[in-house]
């Protein structure tokens, strides 16, 4: 009876809410990563051929980032009512929203990171004879793996955040459980969900920390003897 | 693009601009409310980033509170301060919320600013007997400069375009005439409320651009050398 009480009370933490809402928890929580994971796969998959075009015509560039800038300044309330006449009341809405968010971070950091592989890689790859195709999959986009991870997280750690104000549409993921609570005045409710929603950007960045970990073995600095590294870097080549 | 003609005509209706549920009113709200967490977020981030850059402490603080500070949803403090007890104040969990928000950048940016400057420059200064406040306020501050407003300016940016949630739980600002819009399914509406906080946000970010040309320290010296030739 103790814990039924904290729900009568409406306390800020209430263990009993988490217990008897369990499912409603979990549809959220699943909600917010499918959100999120769409949006940021999608605006990987528009980001990257973009970023190439500002790459390969530079009038293009000015043109493609000013695009996104502008972006950005739509407020995520105005972007996901804009989009309401388009898609209906769908998640599609919010997907849509995050995706044109994420496109700013990405396109510009997967441009910073290939502006900054050194010249002499290329000019050596050419030397090999790879062709433009090679020469970017093989040699470029390896060595822009660190800036281009570095976007990634930004833009998941955002769309995390972002996907809150879905709620507006009931599509918000654990956004739909605050704005819930707010209108009833759930504390237990707002407090849990916020946790989780912080707690999931914050996962969210360490896993893909880690798979940065993973593709740029080279970066690794430590006390390994030089050889040994020498000899990794061998192998990525 | 029936949707741009009846914006037009939404934009360009006396009676939308007038009242208290009207854009002078809300734009009123909207540059207040910005005004006030900028100014509330300057004072408190920018003392803390230059005297952390200037004494070369506390890297790990400003780059992981500009990383929490995107994990936190914005909307979930807003919430969470309006049912705590200060959420019968009026417009402060609004303010709270934003400021929380908007400290990240200015801190971040007025720190990396700080450290960014070239240390054999500080060694000079040193060398030529100025004292620790000395060198921050004539040396570091001035190579600073760009980037510390290049921080100010992403935050006002991103406050004006954020004040807009404050209408969720029923706060002022633009965000009220889409929100509004929103529930009377008037799409001219929302298309006509976004159109004005993205021109805001738009004219916020030139005037920090024409602020920075204009304040710039080693600019203004440059100048001042210059007039009298």
């Amino acid at each position: 009876m103790a814990g039924q009480n904290c729900l009568i009370a409406n306390d800020w933490f209430c263990g009993e809410y988490v217990r008897t809402r369990g499912q409603e928890l979990t549809d959220a929580t699943l909600q917010h990563v499918g959100i999120t994971l769409v949006s940021v796969a999608i605006g990987l998959l528009v980001a990257f051929p973009l970023a190439l075009l500002a790459r390969r015509w530079r009038t293009f560039e000015g043109p493609v980032l000013g695009m996104t800038t502008i972006l950005y300044t739509v407020p995520s309330l105005a972007m996901f009512s804009l989009l309401v006449p388009v898609f209906g009341l769908s998640a599609a809405v919010v997907v849509t929203g995050l995706v044109l968010y994420s496109l700013t971070i990405l396109v510009r950091n997967i441009l910073a990171g290939l502006a900054a592989v050194p010249e002499e890689a290329r000019e050596a790859a050419r030397g090999m004879g790879y062709g433009p195709i090679r020469l970017l999959f093989g040699v470029e986009l390896p060595l822009a793996v660190p800036a281009l991870m570095a976007g990634l997280r930004i833009a998941t750690v955002s769309t995390v955040s972002l996907t809150t104000v879905g709620a507006i549409i009931g599509y918000g993921g654990l956004g739909n459980l605050v704005y819930e609570g707010m209108r009833s005045y759930f504390k237990a409710q707002v407090l849990t969900a916020s946790v989780l929603c912080v707690a999931l950007a914050v996962a969210a960045d360490l896993l893909l920390l880690f798979v940065q970990r993973l593709l740029t073995p080279w970066a690794r600095t430590g006390r390994r003897a030089v050889n040994r590294r020498a000899a990794e870097e061998a192998v990525v080549v | 693009m029936d949707v741009i003609g009846r914006t037009w005509d939404w934009l360009t209706t006396a009676a939308h601009w007038s009242g208290t549920d009207g854009v002078w009113h809300r734009l009123g709200e909207h540059l207040f409310l910005t005004a006030v967490c900028l100014l509330i977020a300057c004072a408190i981030a920018l003392p803390v980033a230059v005297l952390l850059g200037h004494l070369g402490k506390g890297g790990a603080l400003a780059v992981n509170l500009s990383n929490a500070g995107r994990a936190v949803p914005t909307f979930a403090v807003l919430v969470l301060l309006l049912l705590s007890p200060l959420g019968t104040h009026g417009s402060w969990p609004t303010i709270i919320a934003l400021v929380l928000f908007a400290i990240p950048p200015v801190l971040t940016n007025a720190y990396v600013g700080m450290r960014g400057v070239d240390r054999d420059m500080v060694e000079a200064a040193r060398g030529m007997g100025m004292t620790g406040g000395q060198v921050m306020a004539r040396v570091e501050l001035p190579l600073a400069f760009p980037l510390i407003v290049t921080g100010v300016r992403s935050a006002a940016v991103q406050v004006v375009a954020t004040t807009t949630l404050a209408a969720l739980p029923g706060g002022g600002g633009l965000g009220r005439v889409i929100t509004a819009g929103f529930r009377l399914t008037d799409t001219a509406q929302v298309v006509a409320g976004a159109l004005l906080v993205a021109v805001l946000a738009l004219l916020v970010e030139g005037a920090f651009v024409l602020l920075q040309r204009r304040l710039d320290p080693l600019r203004v010296r440059a100048r001042a050398v210059r007039t009298p030739a």
